[in-house]
This record gives C-alpha cells, structure tokens and sequence, in this order.
C-alpha cells in the first residue's frame, strides 16, 4: 500500500504544518461564531424590535435585509468582497489579510446566528412573557430572568452546530492562503506533488473535529434536554 | 376599584369586544360564564392590558391604565393573574417561582419574600416541594404555585383566566378550593371560568357574556336561576 507509506511519510515531514493548520481553522472558527453571536444578538434584537417610523419597522428591515443578503450569497463571494474591497474601502481599519477574512467570517456567521437567537427566543412559550409581565416585570427584567435563560437550551446547541459548520465554511479561506487546514493541504501538495495522501490526511482531521465535536454537542443537548 | 367604559377590541377583522362596560368594586367576586369566543378571556386581559384594547376606558385606582404613558408595570404589580396553562417558570424551583418578582422588584428582602413564600405554599400544601421544579409538579399543583405566585405580589385583584379548563378532572378540585379560600379571604376577584356550580357558589355576581357584550348580570341567583336574556337561557340549559 503506497499511499498509506505515503501518509506515514507526509505526516513525519510535514506534519507540524497540518497542526499548525487545525489551529488556524479552529482560531477563524471561534473567532467567527464568537463575533457572530455578539453582532448576531444585536440583529436578533433589531428584528424582533416593534419600533416604527412613519409605518414601518425600520430595524426589523434592515436586519431581515442583512440576513437574507447574507444567507442569499455564497460565502466565497463574501471572502473576495472582504478580501479585495473592505481595506480599500475602509484603510483606517488596517486590516491583515487575516482580519479581513475574520470578518468576512463574522458577518457571515453573525447573519445565522441572529437567527439561531431568534428562533431560540421565539420557541420560549408565550405564555412565559405574559406571567413575566402579569407579576410586574419590565419586558428587559423578563427578557433576561425568564425568556433568556430558557432560550439558552434552545440557542446554545444550535450554535455549536454553526461552530462545526464554520470549521467547514474555513477551508474557503485557502483560496487566499489564509493558513487554515486547506491552505496546509495546498503547500504540502506543491511540495511534494501528492494529491490523494494529503488530502485524506485534511479530510481525516476536518472529520475528527466535527464528528467529535457533533456527538459532544448531542450529549450535551440530552442533557439539558432531561430537565424539561 | 376597576370601571370599565365601553371598551372595544378586534383582532383583524373580528370584533371580540363591542363595547364592554362594567364596575368592579372593591372585595366584590365577579365571575365571567358564556360560550367560548364571546370575548370573555380578551375581556379579562384587557384589564391588566395584556390585549391593548381599541377604545374604551379602564380606570383601576383612579387612573386610567389604557393611556400610553401610565406605567403599566407599577399597576400590574397590584393584579395578580392566574393563566388557564399555569406558566409557571420551569427553570426554576417552586420557592424562586415565587420569590422572583418581590425580590426584583424591591417589595421585599430575599429572606423575607422567602418567608412570606413557606407561608404561601404552607397554606395550599406545597410547602414540601418548594424545592422543587415544576417538572416534578402534576396540573394541579403547577396551578397552585402559580395562584401563590401571584398572590406573593400582595396584589389588590386577582384575575383567573379559566383557572382550571387544562386540569385532570380529578385536580380541579384542589384548585377550585384553594380560588374558594382565596376569596373567602375577602380579596376582589375576576373569574372566567366553565365551572357553573363554582361560580354558583363563590360569586357575588355573574356576567354573561357573549358576542363581545355582557348580555346579562346579576347575582348567581338571577343568572342561574331566572336568566331573563334567551342566550343565556340557551347556554345554561347546555351546560348544566
């Protein structure tokens, strides 16, 4: 068995580079999915805002037009928008390569998981605001002392659903090199001019993180589950 | 304690209320019968405004609380409301179901909203499980906690919001009796309610209402008895 020869010998050459990788796929991950759920509670709160002006609920729009815009357009569309356009267009930001592709990642993410919260929010039983409201609370004490907490069970699996999903959406980033996994795949293969041992080399680790990280998250999600 | 003047209120196209007016004085026990959709329950919640009604007037301690600018959450605080599906919080234990909003709201110290809450759940025999969550309740005893949540805001009314229409029939017992002490205990109470011979027997008065309008009123004994409106007369020899 040549390739898996190959492997061994890849890995033994090379392998520090593929660590090096998983580490940058998981920074851009966290990094993303943190900043998405920062900006993506703000959208969520703009979407389900009733403020209105001359008939229409301007924040509510705009958020609903962000997300669709967002989740309507391929994510390697947004890396090259951010890429090639936010550091001509915004200079003062100075931004790395790395910090545009960052927030390329975060405005992608930050769109699903505004929906993740909403939806979290919303699947709160009704009922649970109106007792809140009866006994005198305010909508934001009610928010945060009965809706939010029970959202959480809601939110909180879900996004660590979108984590796994952005350790995938990551391996765009290579297009520009970025250092992620994918990008480490690129240098191997033209070093060596190995296609196939390399890239089951990449697939094995992308399938360890996720699959790992997707049978924690449904343990986790039974056992919160088990005190409703 | 609470006038209502022609009160008005449609969801889209339909008019659940079509002009409600009515006088809720203080210590009284009013329960509110009739068939399902004539506005009973939007009546009720209308009067701690959790439906926003359309038109009308509802002036409870000398201010009218449809205006925008009353603070709603100060008057709310003096209603209590018990719901048909409990909402008891299940996130948490029976004892901070309770505590939580005298706490929040600064009525009470933490020990002695707790104190006042073992008393509370002494007094409709949940004391037991005050450690508990609400998982760990059956119907009935959700709809206890619920009824001592509210009551732990001291409040001046009480609103039932057909207390015990999701109960096994063998819980609706406990509960009716519980809303029995209550109002022994001289509290001013609005009822909506499916239970006849309950009304029958709490009540001080009787509101029939159907097609978003009281139709007939009067005590237990004029509705029960010798309802005089061909609606309610309908409606009684269906139901009981």
């Amino acid at each position: 068995m040549q390739i898996i020869e190959n492997i061994f010998k890849v890995l033994e050459r090379y392998g520090y580079l593929f660590i090096e990788g998983t580490k940058v796929t998981l920074e851009f991950s966290l990094i993303a999915v943190s900043g998405g759920v920062i900006f993506g509670f703000i959208i969520a709160m703009m979407k389900r805002s009733q403020f209105k002006l001359f008939g229409v609920k301007p924040l509510s729009l705009i958020s609903g037009f962000y997300i669709e815009i967002v989740r309507g357009t391929p994510i390697l569309l947004q890396l090259y928008l951010f890429y090639f356009w936010i550091p001509d267009a915004l200079p003062f930001l100075h931004l790395t390569k790395f910090g545009s592709i960052a927030l390329a990642l975060i405005c992608n993410s930050a769109a699903y998981v505004s929906e993740i919260i909403r939806a979290g929010i919303e699947a709160v039983d009704k009922g649970q605001m109106e007792a809140a409201r009866c006994l005198g609370l305010s909508h934001s004490m009610a928010m945060r002392k009965i809706i939010m907490p029970q959202a959480m069970k809601n939110i909180l699996p879900a996004l660590c659903n979108e984590f796994i999903m952005m350790i995938k959406e990551t391996s765009l980033a290579s297009t520009f090199f970025a250092g992620d996994i994918m990008t480490q795949y690129n240098v191997v293969n033209g070093a060596l001019f190995l296609v196939i041992e390399p890239l089951i080399i990449v697939g094995v680790i992308y399938f360890v993180l996720t699959f790992g990280l997707s049978k924690a998250v449904g343990a986790y999600e039974r056992r919160i589950k088990k005190n409703d | 304690m609470i006038k209502v003047t022609n009160l008005h209120k449609s969801f889209g196209k339909v008019e659940v209320l079509k002009g409600v007016s009515q006088h809720i004085k203080k210590g009284e026990v009013v329960s509110i019968i009739g068939p399902s959709g004539g506005g009973k329950s939007t009546f009720l919640r209308c009067l701690n405004m959790l439906e926003v009604p359309d038109s009308g007037e509802i002036i409870f301690d000398g201010v009218d609380i449809t205006k925008e600018k009353t603070n709603i959450d100060l008057h709310r605080q003096k209603m209590g409301m018990v719901f048909q599906h409990f909402n008891v919080f299940p996130h948490m234990t029976v004892l901070e179901n309770i505590t939580l909003a005298p706490v929040m709201l600064k009525k009470k110290t933490k020990e002695e909203a707790e104190l006042m809450a073992d008393e509370l759940l002494k007094k409709v025999g949940l004391y037991e499980k005050k450690n508990e969550y609400p998982t760990k309740l059956s119907g009935g005893q959700k709809q206890r906690l619920a009824i001592v949540r509210a009551l732990a805001m001291e409040p001046e009314v009480m609103l039932f919001d057909e207390p015990t229409s999701a109960l096994d029939p063998e819980m609706v017992g406990e509960v009716l009796s519980v809303i029995k002490d209550l109002v022994e205990s001289g509290i001013t109470a609005v009822i909506v309610t499916h239970e006849m011979g309950f009304a029958k027997e709490v009540s001080d008065r009787v509101l029939f209402m159907d097609g978003g309008i009281i139709a007939e009123e009067g005590t237990p004994e004029e509705v029960f008895q010798n309802p005089k409106n061909k609606r309610t007369q309908e409606f009684l020899s269906k139901v009981l």
